[in-house]
């Protein structure tokens, strides 16, 4: 028998109502075994508004404030501010959002707390669409993705465009740390929560979170999805710390990511152009990670700042 | 106390200071910057012990103000015009989340085109937002409306934020002597804000959930009921104001010279100041008429507006607003709160002193004659302009 290596707490109690084989569950779930108690969750507009269930209750073990939709990184600002006025220093104040919420309508706040060094932890769980409000695009929708809002027919193939590098706009930003977690992985998922937990500053995750309904397949099959986006290399699993890059998992032979896109009803509608296309952009982009890897091993991970990184934090 | 020459926007920042609050987020837009500045300048130089965030937007500034308030930390955020109209949707929240926020509002026009000069428009479209509004004639007033905002809207019969309404230069970049408290006073007066979030760490607790439509009913008519206790709330606070300063604020509504008198204005902001002279002037010519102050516009004050009209004919509300209804926006509420009056007046709604334009003795004046050959059936009356171009009225 394996041993278990994750924390028994339960902070996401049982009673929530996700969608079966929903992964931002997960998410919130891991992120939370990671933190523990001492933690103030906020959440605006989002699949988890609903997955938190209805006034008078709550599904997490946690205090949580909800937000309008594009306000979770002001809004951990604000916590975290208060936490120190008020002496709660041992506070973690943490910020969870979806897609749309951060990487589109909710970018200006996340821009502007991570700019202003706001100790606090923000999870960004990019499930690629607006599924709460029953899958429209948004700019993490993946490049050929069928949405309600990106129809496939004579005249459109899905999403015309390609998916915002939310990683990338972050970096910029040169967090204190920042990591893609996977809940396919538990694991890695938790050692990093654990590491980015006792840094101070702003932190930032990125969690692939499958949607059944939204991406369509079987509700039993989100941890497998979740598997395939990682081994496929779409979705890589790394941590930036400190402007150095390390993958924490390597595969010396990536899946194709047919495999990836063929057990979702939002690329059924792919030709093998189209898949072959995709492929060599996953290919292309793993490569470059790799890169990056060793360049940043090497200290030129990311271009100069235009000042000296700051290091403290607020 | 000591007596110093004040704006109104030192006024505000020097309030803020003595409130000890906690939490401060700031953004810049004229003419507000001057408190956030001042406010920066006294956390830099050790003088407040607040959180100081410098936010990217005013919709942060605001969410900034919320969160905290929601752990317990005492607040406070400025902003203008723009600013203001880009709170818009966090305004609800707060007053939703019963966040007690306080911010310094410093009236100004709402672009296009773009003015910065004086103007309510701003704050009157926010008068629908669950948020006690008041509005300040001096610089004395600013400082102690502030102070009386946070003991009102942290009351727990009340838990509303409120809005210390200044109008843009005439009270924010004009300097006139006011009296500052000291620190004792005023700790006296405005405890800390200790132990009152609503979210506690380490507790499973939840502000701002989703409901059905019963709960969501309940939450907005306790919210309802938490704004008919503000005008009650703030006697008793400003009784304790009165005791601890010795001065008064003059209640939700400021009646001047109105015994007696058949005409009335009614006014809010700096232009309360020029009618009380043309009052003055008309009194000693013989003419029954008085003023009528509106420092609280909302909750709107209506018994107490009605009892201070009782028995006035023809009343003339001045406002700084064109709001886009069939009167000015405080000519209306002054309409609603008469018509269930046993004797129903006169109101004439005029249009005065919009984007800037100075509101004048002689402006109030002509207003006055006007007031007398009016009908029920008056529109907003634009005062003091010249009349459009035919082809521009035919459109």
């Amino acid at each position: 028998m394996a041993k278990l290596t994750l924390p028994p707490e339960e902070w996401v109690r049982s009673g929530h109502s996700a969608c079966p084989g929903c992964a931002p569950a997960l998410a919130l779930r891991f992120l939370l075994k990671g933190l523990g108690p001492r933690t103030i969750v906020s959440i605006p507009a989002c699949c988890w508004t609903v997955i938190a269930t209805p006034y008078p209750t709550t599904a997490l073990g946690v205090a949580m404030l909800d937000t309008p939709i594009e306000s979770t990184g002001a809004s951990i600002s604000g916590l975290r501010a208060a936490a120190d006025a008020l002496g709660l220093s041992d506070l973690n104040v943490v910020g969870v959002a979806g897609d749309g919420g951060t990487a589109d309508i909710g970018l200006q706040s996340l821009s502007g707390m991570l700019e202003r060094r706001t100790n606090a932890i923000y999870l960004m769980y990019d499930n690629e669409a607006y599924m709460n409000t029953g899958v429209q695009r948004s700019g993490a929708t993946p490049w050929h993705a069928w949405t309600t809002t990106t129809p496939v027919g004579p005249r459109a193939r899905g999403k015309a465009e390609p998916k915002k590098d939310i990683m990338g706009i972050v970096l910029a930003h040169r967090p204190v740390y920042a990591a893609t977690v996977n809940p396919s992985f538990p694991e890695d998922f938790l050692a990093k929560v654990e590491k980015a937990r006792d840094l101070v500053g702003p932190r930032f995750f990125q969690a692939i979170t499958p949607c059944p309904p939204g991406w369509r397949y079987d509700s039993s099959e989100t941890v497998e999805v979740g598997s395939l986006a990682t081994e496929t290399g779409l979705f890589p699993l790394y941590e930036v710390e400190e402007g150095r890059l390390r993958i924490t998992r390597r595969y010396g032979r990536l899946k194709p990511v047919r495999e990836y896109l063929q057990k979702q009803g939002r690329f059924g509608h792919l030709t093998d152009p189209e898949i072959d296309a995709i492929q060599s952009r996953v290919t292309a982009r793993w490569e470059e990670l790799l890169r990056s890897e060793r360049t940043s091993a090497e200290g030129r991970a990311q271009p100069p700042a235009t000042d000296q990184a700051p290091t403290a934090a607020r | 106390m000591t007596l110093e020459v004040l704006s109104g926007n030192r006024a505000q920042s020097e309030a803020v200071r003595l409130a000890r609050v906690q939490v401060v987020a700031a953004y810049p837009i004229t003419p507000q910057t001057t408190i956030v500045e001042a406010i920066a300048d006294h956390v830099a130089q050790g003088r407040l012990a607040a959180e100081f965030v410098r936010v990217e937007s005013e919709h942060s500034a605001l969410q900034v103000c919320v969160s905290a308030a929601a752990l317990g930390a005492r607040t406070y955020t400025a902003t203008s015009s723009q600013g203001l109209l880009l709170m818009h949707e966090l305004l609800h929240w707060a007053s939703g989340a019963r966040a007690p926020v306080v911010m310094g509002v410093v009236n100004r026009a709402v672009a296009p085109p773009w003015s910065a000069g004086a103007d309510h428009t701003d704050s009157l479209a926010q008068r629908d937002t669950g948020w006690i509004q008041f509005y300040a004639e001096t610089n004395q007033e600013v400082l102690d409306t502030v102070l009386e905002a946070y003991r009102l809207s942290e009351d727990r019969a009340v838990r509303l934020p409120a809005m210390v309404c200044e109008d843009a230069f005439y009270l924010s970049h004009t300097v006139e002597p006011v009296e500052v408290p000291t620190a004792e006073a005023v700790d006296a007066f405005l405890p800390a804000r200790v132990g009152r979030g609503i979210l506690v760490p380490g507790v499973p607790s939840r502000l701002g959930s989703f409901t059905g439509p019963e709960d969501y009913v309940r939450f907005r008519r306790e919210e309802a009921a938490a704004m008919a206790r503000v005008v009650p709330t703030l006697r008793v606070v400003e009784e304790e104001f009165c005791r601890s300063f010795g001065r008064t604020l003059g209640g939700p509504v400021v009646p001047y010279r109105l015994e007696g008198a058949t005409t009335a204005l009614v006014t809010i902001g700096t232009a309360s100041t020029t009618a009380r002279g043309v009052v003055d002037e008309l009194r000693r010519q013989g003419r029954a008429i008085g003023l009528l102050k509106i420092r609280l516009l909302r909750p709107f004050p209506e018994a107490e507006v009605r009892a201070a009209l009782e028995g006035v004919d023809r009343i003339g509300v001045l406002d700084r607003a064109w709001t886009f209804g069939p009167t000015g926006a405080v000519a209306a509420e002054v309409r609603g709160a008469l018509y269930g009056a046993p004797r129903r007046p006169l109101v004439t709604s005029f249009l005065a002193g919009i984007g800037g334009r100075d509101v004048t003795p002689g402006l109030v004046r002509r207003a006055v004659e006007r007031l007398d050959v009016g009908s029920a059936d008056d529109g907003p009356v634009w005062m003091d302009l010249e009349p459009l171009p035919e082809e521009v009225v035919r459109g």
